[in-house]
């Protein structure tokens, strides 16, 4: 016996020297992971958090099936998105003179996809779930719509900032857009998910385990600190 | 507004992280399709950092099987593709999706399986040892990701005169690299076909002791000849000849030869230089 369980301790060890020695290669994939996905959520954020403010707030027609379809994105697989993304950019593709294939902004542009329903859908919803009386008040108040929008999405700021953070936990956590879409090139676009995901394929099971625990604590920084601001704002 | 103009300051230095990131002013860089058996051995980070230190150029490749990496050269998403495939290779530059093909060094394939070998195919010929694992309905892990490995794994099954067995339970396709494909026979304690060089990296990770033991060697058919080729310019445009030319240039150089020859792991070479001198 004594096989599994070595194996697992080994892989622990590995780990924690790579963590503590600051690991190059580790700490590219970590530095890749955060440039990508802070490029996606700035970008699905500033896209998503009007389009959903609009969604729940405006009517217009087709107001209902555009809601459907938004919800109906969330369900997109990864890799499907990767795989549309890869014959947009792809040189043979319409994009391809923007040379995004096998870059992180590739990844980003492909990842915003992901995040953007997320956002929409979930950013609805919370303004919806604000008090109808709120649009009014602003009203009465003078606001424009600018200022009932600003308003409103800060009156529903945590729930807000779920809807950010399902998003952002999405986008990092995903593999196939930036398999396809970035090509998992070391130094450059090899991510915590796809260093995982292919590299333990070759027995480096201690970076894998090392990458995921970076992981899961940045996942936990980011939740401890919405905590701490929910607390914060609490009388 | 200070807060949500905090915000927008946080958004936009996200975003400004995109401009930061393109490394506009870097070294030359050369993109390369290459497959998942001399990315996993090692050989492609060896040969990225020589051929940096020679020429100052930044070799960067995406591992792929020899079917994707040949379809990315046809849309011109690389610029020169280093793969396993003699059959599929000439094809392709007969249809004018690669130029100047050259032979760059090679290695054999074997089938591995577990020491026990319920299937009793030790020493036999390739032919006669896939009949047996087909008659003993022995797991046999296979590619199936139209990879080079898995085009001669193909081509085997045809010359020992039977169909694929896609459909038979005992005949796993991965559709994976090769050390995984590796993996999952070790896991059903099954064989699987591989070039020697991942059998040698797999070896080496399991510390020179590895689950599954080299059972048929040594058979004629078994040549594994890699190859470089550079994506065609006139097809693609954009593609960068003058570094794939000093790519193909390099790699077939006889110092480069001389380098991929001292390449190994547990003493054995996993790649025997052939450049045609």
């Amino acid at each position: 016996m004594g096989g599994s369980l070595d194996y697992i301790w080994d892989g622990l060890i590995t780990a924690v020297g790579l963590l503590v020695r600051l690991d190059p290669e580790t700490f590219s994939a970590v530095a890749a992971t955060v440039k990508v996905s802070s490029m996606s959520m700035g970008l699905s954020l500033i896209i998503g958090l009007p389009l959903g403010f609009a969604l729940a707030q405006t009517r217009f027609p087709g107001r209902r099936a555009a809601r459907t379809t938004v919800d109906t994105l969330l369900s997109l697989p990864t890799v499907v998105i990767g795989l549309l993304a890869y014959t947009f950019i792809s040189r043979r593709g319409p994009l391809g003179g923007l040379e995004l294939l096998f870059t992180l902004q590739g990844v980003a542009l492909a990842q915003t996809f992901l995040a953007l329903p997320i956002v929409i859908s979930l950013t609805a919803a919370a303004v919806e779930g604000q008090d109808r009386r709120l649009r009014q008040t602003l009203l009465t108040l003078g606001a424009s719509a600018r200022q009932t929008a600003r308003s409103t999405l800060w009156e529903a700021r945590f729930a807000v900032l779920a809807a950010a953070l399902a998003a952002y936990g999405r986008v990092v956590s995903e593999v196939g857009i930036s398999m396809m879409v970035g090509g998992n090139i070391k130094w450059h676009t090899r991510t915590i998910t796809t260093a995982i995901a292919l590299e333990t394929g070759k027995g480096e099971f201690g970076m894998g385990i090392a990458l995921g625990v970076v992981l899961m604590i940045w996942a936990g920084i980011l939740n401890l600190l919405l905590a701490w601001l929910k607390k914060r704002s609490e009388p | 507004m200070s807060r949500s103009r905090a915000l927008l300051i946080c958004l936009a230095l996200a975003l400004t992280l995109a401009l930061i990131s393109t490394p506009a002013l870097a070294d030359p860089v050369l993109k390369m399709a290459s497959t998942t058996s001399t990315a996993n051995t090692g050989l492609l980070d060896y040969l990225a950092d020589l051929f940096k230190k020679d020429t100052g150029v930044e070799l960067q490749f995406v591992a792929v099987g020899t079917g994707k990496a040949l379809a990315l050269g046809a849309n011109c998403d690389v610029d020169v593709l280093l793969v396993h495939a003699p059959a599929a290779e000439k094809k392709y530059v007969d249809e004018g999706n690669g130029v100047d093909r050259r032979e760059v060094m090679y290695n054999d394939f074997v089938i591995i399986g577990p020491p026990e070998d319920p299937a009793g195919i030790k020493g036999l010929k390739v032919t006669e040892a896939l009949a047996a694992v087909a008659g003993k309905k022995a797991p046999f892990a296979s590619r199936g990701d139209n990879s080079g490995t898995d085009k001669m794994e193909k081509s085997l099954w045809k010359a020992a005169k039977m169909d694929v067995p896609e459909k038979e339970s005992w005949y796993v396709q991965t559709g994976q690299g090769m050390i995984k494909t590796i993996n999952v026979a070790t896991e059903k304690k099954g064989y699987t076909l591989t070039d020697r060089g991942t059998f040698i990296k797999f070896a080496d990770t399991h510390k020179g002791n590895p689950p599954l033991k080299i059972l048929v060697e040594g058979d004629e058919v078994l040549f594994n000849q890699y190859s470089v080729i550079r994506v065609n310019p006139d097809k693609c445009k954009q593609v960068k000849t003058d570094l794939a030319l000093k790519f193909a240039d390099w790699i077939v150089s006889e110092a480069t030869q001389a380098k991929i020859g001292e390449f190994k792991l547990l003493g054995q070479k996993l790649f025997i230089p052939n450049a045609k001198k």
